[in-house]
């Protein structure tokens, strides 16, 4: 564990003292930190490596119904002093809202136990020598390496003036690598909380082989497609619309689930949850003012049924929280964040042997959204697009554009593969499988 | 902060190190938001530490802590060290460093108001006045305003000698209002989407702003947007106005670039560049109008990327990007000018905080003004004019691009003849630049400011600086986003 897990108590009792002696009763505080390693490669070679250690305190007051929050990194006296007392002035200075919730009580949370030791201290000699092994798989190719190994710890605790003292402490590894061929490129990603988990040799050999198979790309025309979906690209863009489960978000009218609650909006094959404590997940198990995280049944059978509330949305809408609030203040108010999209049983092999024309995409990138209600998305495909005909992949194909509806992809999808944690580049981790659905909409292709 | 910059410094130069530099950096933010007539996030922030950075073993080393004591900047050094040895592990060549003087100097930007002498409640009644004027047009469903600010004071030293001493203020604000209706929402945004405008200036920047002026059209023109019509699909001649084109020279010129990029550094995450090294000087990149500069120096304006010194210690500097359509230079840092074989670094090494390691990052790349008047721009036959980016996407290597924008109006010869909703535009870089037509003058030249580009891994988010006037492009890509 790490070195002090007394020191967030003994911070929040000097916050408490501080707070009390400027006639202020409710105070909250959030007090993280870590550790964070990155060894960088790119050309076959270490050329950025990095470590930092930060720790944080973050102090919320609540006075006639404002509050405001003030934040340093000077953790010392003089430290917690001046951010109690900044947290207070900026307090007093903002306005009233009388729809403001006191402080949250304390409620019973079962920890979380993702902290792994030999995760948190991993040398950078290890990474190193890791990352050595990894580069030396995709040189073994005649292929260019680039990527990264990340090891991090990371600690968060937040306490109240009622009595909330939750505590969480994670450790996270990643390694990512891209392998370069002359004209085509291969991509492999993974994280886990345990070190041992991570197989970077394996990961820089799938991305080699990618690679390796994509060469000397042709030129397909843009249209409708049947797609295989590997499970970072499932992430990456389905991952998207998860923001919109909020009732904070529905309430503003800037979700594409206003008037669709409870409406088959998706395929019968569709189930989404939000489980903190699924094994394959990563995360505390309380949310920003301490309120323990439930599982949610998002969608069933295509259809949509449950989303989050922060203890404010709650109220309004005469529910109980979730357990899925943003620190506060902030105007986004919650959102599911341990996302797990039921799989089924089909390999990505055989989605392939099953297809008669279609492309297979490792990966998508840039995906930003084009239309809010709809929910289409615009993106490319990146490091490995294949064709697929009568059944095998035949050839690499140069990478598309695609600006396609997630409602309408979660209404085509004809297979799911086994559920997998994935990590990408444009949405936190989550639990996902890879699909299979027809007529996904590429728009332009690109010259490489 | 010098003090503790130097005594970090000695710490790792004792090592027998071939370079080291030091960081020690004092960030300040205030965040005030409001919401539908409430309070939204106000906070303030400080944060301070040093980032170490060691050449050793041929290797690079970083380590970060916020730890100041003495024990605690020992361990940084230690482990910066530590790290550049470890790095030799997968290690084919030495780095190399292009030449650079040594500097002693201080510097702080033009601030004519310093907005943490504001108080909170001024700005925050500032901006709910705003927000209630947005609220007043019937069918907004969500109102937002926002102001930020920063003062960021950095130390730099070298075992060049180099002690630099800087200070940045920086503004930004803007609002947002957004309507629901039968299915479909809109939205607009002023003075730019994504918080609005931002630049190294004092609180003036929000009185320039003419925020509460703004807020009734921005606010009828969200609402209007759901009778307006579909932006038709097809090839159309287009006009951007500066904001977007602004985001467009960000995309398609500011990474390409990167000469970290182009050389394979970014290859696993923000991607390449289509711009080889065989292409400079032999690309034509542009029409014959275009004319593009990198430019962190004060004389430019004051953009996210303007400073004295770059996080490597090397002056402010312009350079020619584009120059009459011809590709003509990178932004560099000081290994990557010594391995293309430049005599020195143009200045672009930038690092997102303390516990960042510096990497090339866009300083103000700008298109100059044309010579055009804005009646020029737009007297087409027959156009599509956008304003204010609603989406943005381009390839790992920058050819295929889209954009999509809140507003946009059918012009016929230079007459805007009905509203359109949900424009959008695609293309290739190269294709699009050169199909530029007319660029208006620099009485309409805008210097905007980009605040969350990311890059790197861990990723950084840098602010960075875009000027351009609104212009004009020929048979572009109209549409696409809906397309199929």
């Amino acid at each position: 564990m790490p070195d002090d897990p007394q020191l967030p108590a003994a911070i929040f009792e000097q916050v408490l003292t501080e707070a009390r002696g400027l006639g202020v009763q409710d105070i909250e505080a959030i007090v993280a930190g870590g550790s964070h390693a990155l060894t960088r490669f790119a050309n076959n070679t270490i050329h950025q490596n990095v470590a930092e250690r930060t720790a944080h305190l973050s102090v919320r007051a609540l006075i006639d119904g404002r509050t405001a929050r003030a934040s340093t990194n000077r953790l010392d006296g003089a430290g917690i002093r001046d951010v109690v007392e900044q947290a207070v002035a900026i307090t007093k200075l903002t306005e009233p809202d009388p729809d403001r919730l006191p402080l949250a009580g304390p409620i019973e949370c079962a920890p979380l136990d993702r902290f792994d030791e030999r995760t948190a201290f991993v040398s950078p000699q290890e990474r190193a020598r890791a990352v050595a092994e990894a580069i030396q798989c995709v040189e073994a190719a005649g292929q260019t390496a680039a990527g990264i190994y990340s090891t991090d710890l990371s600690t968060f605790s937040l306490l109240n003036s009622r009595g909330v003292s939750v505590s969480y402490t994670e450790t996270l590894a990643r390694f990512s690598i891209t392998a370069m061929a002359s004209d085509s490129s291969g991509w492999a990603k993974a994280s886990a909380c345990r070190v041992r988990d991570l197989q970077p040799a394996e990961l820089a050999r799938q991305a080699a082989q990618k690679a390796a198979a994509s060469r000397a790309p042709s030129e397909l025309a843009p249209g409708r497609y049947t797609v295989i979906l590997e499970p970072a690209a499932v992430l990456d863009l389905v991952g998207q619309m998860f923001g919109d489960f909020s009732s904070t978000a529905i309430r503003d009218g800037r979700s594409f689930l206003n008037d669709r609650i409870g409406r088959k909006l998706f395929g019968a094959n569709i189930t989404i949850a939000d489980d903190a404590r699924h094994p394959l997940q990563s995360g505390a198990a309380f949310d920003g003012e301490g309120v323990p995280r439930q599982r949610l049944a998002l969608v069933e059978h295509g259809v949509v049924r449950e989303i989050a509330y922060s203890r404010q949305a709650a109220v309004q809408a005469g529910v109980l929280p979730t357990g899925h609030g943003f620190p506060l203040p902030n105007e986004i108010g919650e959102a599911p964040m341990n996302i797990v999209i039921a799989g089924g049983a089909a390999s990505v092999e055989q989605m392939i042997a099953s297809t008669e024309r279609g492309i297979l995409v490792t990966r998508l990138w840039y995906i930003r959204e084009v239309d809010p209600y709809e929910k289409i998305f615009t993106g490319m495909t990146r490091d490995g697009t294949f064709l697929i005909e009568n059944g095998a992949v035949i050839a690499g194909v140069r990478n598309f554009r695609f600006n396609q509806s997630l409602i309408e992809l979660l209404s085509n999808v004809e297979a799911l593969g086994p559920a997998v944690r994935a990590s990408g580049e444009e949405t936190f981790d989550m639990v996902v499988p890879a699909m299979k659905a027809h007529g996904f909409n590429f728009t332009e292709v690109t010259r490489f | 902060m010098k003090d503790l910059a130097l005594s970090a410094l000695d710490a790792v130069a004792r090592r027998g190190v071939s370079y080291a530099d030091v960081r020690a950096l004092e960030i300040r933010e205030r965040e005030i938001t409001t919401k539908n007539g409430k309070a939204g996030h106000v906070s303030g922030a400080e944060s301070f530490g040093l980032g170490i950075r060691v050449l050793a073993s041929g290797c690079w080393g970083f380590a970060a802590t916020d730890d100041l004591t003495r024990d605690g900047i020992a361990a940084a050094s230690e482990l910066a060290f530590q790290i550049a040895k470890a790095s030799s592990a997968a290690h084919k060549h030495d780095v190399q460093l292009a030449p650079e003087d040594k500097y002693e100097a201080t510097w702080v930007s033009p601030c004519r108001i310093d907005p943490f002498t504001i108080p909170i409640d001024r700005q925050l009644a500032s901006l709910l006045a705003v927000d209630a004027v947005l609220r007043r047009q019937t069918g907004i469903s969500l109102a937002e305003t926002s102001m930020h600010f920063e003062r960021r004071r950095q130390v730099f030293v070298s075992t060049l000698g180099s002690v630099i001493d800087q200070m940045r203020y920086l503004s930004g604000a803007g609002f947002s209002a957004l309507s629901y209706k039968d299915g479909e929402i809109q939205k607009r945004s002023y003075p730019n989407s994504f918080g609005g405008q931002y630049q190294l200036k004092g609180y003036e920047l929000v009185d320039e702003l003419r925020l509460l002026d703004n807020a009734p059209r921005i606010a009828e023109e969200a609402v209007a947007l759901h009778s307006a019509d579909q932006c038709p699909e097809g090839e159309f001649d287009l006009i951007l106005d500066s904001s977007q084109l602004g985001l467009q020279i960000h995309e398609s010129i500011g990474h390409p670039i990167e000469l970290d990029r182009v050389l394979g550094s970014e290859a696993n995450y923000a991607g390449m560049s289509f711009l080889t090294l065989d292409r400079l000087r032999k690309l034509r990149y542009g029409s014959e109008l275009v004319n593009v500069v990198c430019d962190a120096r004060l004389e430019h304006g004051p953009g996210l990327g303007t400073f004295a010194f770059d996080d490597e210690g090397v002056p402010a500097r312009s350079t020619d990007i584009i120059r009459n359509g011809q590709f003509v230079g990178y932004m560099t840092s000081r290994e990557t000018a010594a391995q293309v074989g430049d005599e020195r670094s143009n200045g672009c090494m930038r690092a997102d905080g303390w516990a960042r390691i510096p990497l090339i990052r866009m300083t103000n790349v700008s298109l100059e003004p044309g010579r055009q008047s804005l009646e020029e721009v737009f007297d087409a036959e027959h156009a599509i004019y956008m304003e204010t980016n609603r989406s943005w996407s381009i390839d790992d290597k920058r050819y295929n691009f889209q954009f999509g924008c809140e507003i946009g109006w059918e012009m016929k010869r230079g007459k805007r003849v009905r509203m359109l909703k949900n424009p959008s535009y695609s293309g290739i870089s190269t294709e699009f630049w050169n199909a530029c037509a007319a660029i208006a003058g620099p009485e309409h030249w805008t210097l905007w400011g980009v605040p969350n580009c990311g890059k790197g891994q861990p990723e950084q988010v840098m602010g960075t600086g875009h000027g351009a006037s609104p212009a004009r492009f020929r048979k572009i890509r109209i549409g696409s986003a809906y397309a199929g």
